[in-house]
């Protein structure tokens, strides 16, 4: 009893410096509301929704055709890499070359790749595969790790480690919740393919940021609800039995070619050698270089750093809340479906897109930018949290929802509430990072302007600080979950 | 060992893609300065009326920004590019031996406009207004000319500072028409248009002058213009970047030119941008520390 107070309390402070962070950096952020009649472009929208219209067919099923064949051929990739290293994740540095794969953001890795591969399949279909065998290697690896010993142990006393070991008593054992894993994943790489087009590659994200900025609001919503009828059928598709037949037609469909050419990815790899080494410049000039990029990494950094605090509260607030909508403590029948059918839609939003609508009806600042990290990443949780309260048991004294929120659900939640959260963390960061494109002063403006001006030696480093920032996430998550939360 | 068939696969196909090169297709861009739907109907004119007088297939492909035109350039898959001044500037710089060789005639003395919104109250004049101060302003893209090069070089000139010290937000709204469309919904005060973008809008009526209006005008400088690679008459045949200016600066036909829009086109060289690209190191945009 001692124990649980003691850790109730640690948990209550831990929460508290979260949210005074966040309340800091309110003081700091930009939250303005620009434009000055929101209401009639939100008017349009709302109508372009409820007209749906495809302008081109050819183009539409052209482009629908692309955002699968990245999304499939991404994930396959993805899979086995993710595999080859979760085999191996007991090695540090097998950790740490997924933490950094992972910790780069697929646009990040895109715009890079098409430098080399020019815009193509190639260029796609990496910048999905490497981030995301980052992230499947972590999440395979901790499956593989936390399956029962004992048949091992059975099969082999005193024997670590063999290989038929591995394939007859540990891999079946995981397999189930790899394969789940590996379903969501998909989920997400066909939001990655629409979020690449919005830099160029031929998916439905070309067609939607046109349509979106010109004011084609019939055909944004055709091509967002292609996107949603894409990833609701993923379940009747993306089957074991099915794929053995799809990923080779994928991959016919569109093999993965490229504009290659080895001069370019030379002349590619020379320009990210910092200027001043390149070009020898005098030490003078270096410091003035120097000045130059630490002001932009210092405030691409303090400016993701305060969006990303700000956003990982909200998420948590929205998160608690909008779980109940897909909870049987509050939720039953047909009710609930509605709830858990607009978190799943909240989450099937890719939160570049609702940024780009968040830009287009209040204005530039970071605004935009929270909600849309808040809606996207507080629906994964709510949606997650909701499903496992159904496993805890009802409040056992009836009481009002209010109450039975405030003294049943958020308490018995709690801990697994911010083990998601954590989880979240890093993934926020990099994504606050990331829609500095669109133009908040993120990191990703910052590395934005340095494509623009070809100058790839700047990108390049303020890439890995975008990347340095995420795994610090990544580390001080983990050691807080270690720390404070003992999940089993 | 499946990883590794992958990679085989992968390398396969990328021979096979190299296979597929050894026939070269004139391809050709743009920057994608404004409307993604106006843009495609004037290149694809000009894509049809090259076909016709090389004899040859040429294709325009349509690409998402600035960078990505000339990464397109400097990797070979496109061979011709309507760049503006800085972006031209750029790709020459990325692709030695690469040439301008033509330029529309209203090129030769482009200009911006300063526009702003009505609720500011600023008045058009004939130098920019100290009441700027303090506004909220938007370029177009980032690596523009009229859109940001030359207007930024203004506010230095007129105020002795960056912009981000003038204005009390400064954004990049991605393209001219953009830049309309948000000094017009007021999202921002003020913003630096093409005044050859603006001229068109407000002649076909996209524009709401009682809400936006001109309120002042740079001086004239050298913009967009045709640039090919160095290499073009090696993958085309001798003579091939001859008869391509000279089916440039043929175009008559009054629809392909009103779609630009520009009178004629008339013969450029690198040297004409070098005003623009001295601009562009005095503020820091190109390499220059």
């Amino acid at each position: 009893m001692k124990q649980f107070l003691q850790q109730s309390r640690s948990l209550r402070a831990l929460t508290l410096y979260f949210a005074l962070v966040a309340l800091f950096c309110l003081a700091f952020a930009d939250l303005a509301v620009s434009t000055r009649s929101p209401g009639h472009e939100l008017w349009l929208m709302a109508r372009g929704l409820l007209t749906p219209q495809i302008p081109d067919t050819h183009q539409w099923l052209d482009a629908a055709l692309y955002t699968l064949t990245f999304s499939l051929q991404g994930v396959v990739l993805a899979a086995l890499c993710g595999f080859i290293f979760a085999i191996f994740y007991h090695r540090a540095w097998v950790r740490f070359l997924a933490a950094f794969l992972r910790s780069i953001h697929e646009v990040f890795w895109a715009l890079i790749f098409i430098q080399i591969f020019g815009i193509s399949t190639l260029a796609g279909v990496l910048a999905i595969a490497l981030p995301f065998s980052g992230t499947m290697a972590k999440v395979y690896g901790e499956q593989l790790e936390e399956i029962d010993r004992a048949p091992a142990r059975a099969i082999a006393p005193g024997r670590n480690n063999s290989v038929s070991q591995f394939f007859y008593a540990k891999l079946p054992l995981a397999l189930h919740a790899m394969r789940h894993y590996t379903a969501y994943r998909m989920e997400c790489a066909i939001r990655s393919s629409v979020v690449l087009g919005f830099i160029g590659l031929p998916t439905l994200g070309f067609h939607l940021e046109t349509a979106l900025r010109t004011g084609e609001y019939s055909a944004a919503s055709a091509l967002l609800l292609t996107l949603l009828a894409m990833i609701y059928s993923l379940r009747f598709w993306f089957r074991a039995k099915l794929l053995w037949l799809l990923v080779p037609a994928v991959f016919i469909a569109r093999p993965l070619t490229a504009d290659w050419h080895g001069d370019n990815l030379a002349r590619f790899l020379w320009d990210c050698v910092p200027a001043p080494i390149r070009e020898g410049w005098a030490p003078e000039k270096t410091l003035r270089w120097l000045g130059w990029l630490g002001e932009q990494a210092a405030s691409g950094g303090w400016n993701t750093f305060l969006l990303a605090q700000i956003a990982l509260v909200l998420t948590g607030l929205f998160a608690l809340a909008g779980s109940t909508l897909n909870s049987s403590h509050f939720m039953r029948g047909w009710v609930r479906a509605c709830g858990d059918g607009l978190l799943l839609i909240l989450r099937s939003l890719p939160e570049y897109l609702l940024n780009f609508i968040g830009l287009i009806v209040l204005g530039p600042s970071m605004l935009p930018a929270i909600i849309a990290i808040t809606l996207h990443n507080g629906a994964i949780i709510g949606h997650l949290l909701g499903k496992h309260s159904d496993e805890v048991a009802p409040a056992v004294m009836p009481s009002g929802p209010l109450s039975r929120f405030a003294y049943h659900y958020v308490p018995t939640l709690y801990q697994r509430f911010l083990a998601y959260c954590f989880y979240r963390w890093e993934i926020i960061i990099r994504e606050t990072a990331m829609l500095g494109i669109l133009g908040i002063p993120t990191l990703g403006f910052y590395i934005d302007s340095a494509f623009e001006f070809l100058r790839f030696d700047v990108a390049m480093i303020l890439i890995l600080v975008s990347a340095a920032m995420t795994m610090a996430a990544d580390i001080i998550s983990r050691r807080l979950r270690q720390q404070f939360l003992q999940l089993a | 060992m499946r990883y590794l068939t992958a990679l085989l696969v992968l390398l396969v196909s990328l021979c096979a893609s190299a296979a597929d090169t050894q026939r070269p297709q004139f391809t050709f861009t743009a920057i994608p300065d404004q409307n993604e739907a106006e843009l495609i109907r004037r290149f694809q004119q000009v894509a049809d009326y090259l076909s016709k007088e090389l004899d040859m297939d040429v294709k325009y492909i349509p690409v998402k920004s600035y960078p990505a035109a000339i990464t397109a350039f400097r990797n070979n898959q496109v061979q011709l590019a309507w760049f503006g001044g800085l972006s031209g500037v750029q790709a020459r710089k990325a692709v030695p031996g690469s040439q301008a060789i033509a330029q529309g005639y209203e090129d030769q003395f482009f200009k911006s406009y300063f526009i702003a919104h009505s609720s500011t109250g600023l008045k058009p004049g004939d130098k920019l207004p100290q009441a700027l101060a303090g506004k909220t302003f938007t370029f177009g893209s980032k690596g523009s000319t009229s859109g940001r090069l030359m207007p930024e070089f203004y506010i230095r000139q007129a105020f002795g500072k960056a912009p981000e010290q003038v204005f009390s937000r400064v954004g990049f709204s991605g393209d001219h028409s953009r830049t309309i469309a948000l000094v017009q919904s007021g999202a921002y005060d003020v913003g630096a248009v093409n005044y050859s973008v603006w001229d068109k809008a407000v002649a076909n009526g996209d524009v709401d002058t009682s809400k936006v209006s001109v309120i002042w005008t740079t001086p004239t400088y050298a913009d967009y213009q045709w640039t090919v690679r160095g290499d073009i008459d090696q993958q085309f045949g001798a003579g091939f970047q001859d008869r391509l200016t000279k089916a440039l600066l043929g175009i008559t036909d009054k629809a392909i030119l009103d779609g630009f829009p520009r009178s004629k086109f008339v013969p450029a060289n690198n040297h004409t941008y070098d005003a623009v690209e001295q601009t562009a190191k005095q503020i820091g945009l190109l390499d220059d520390f």
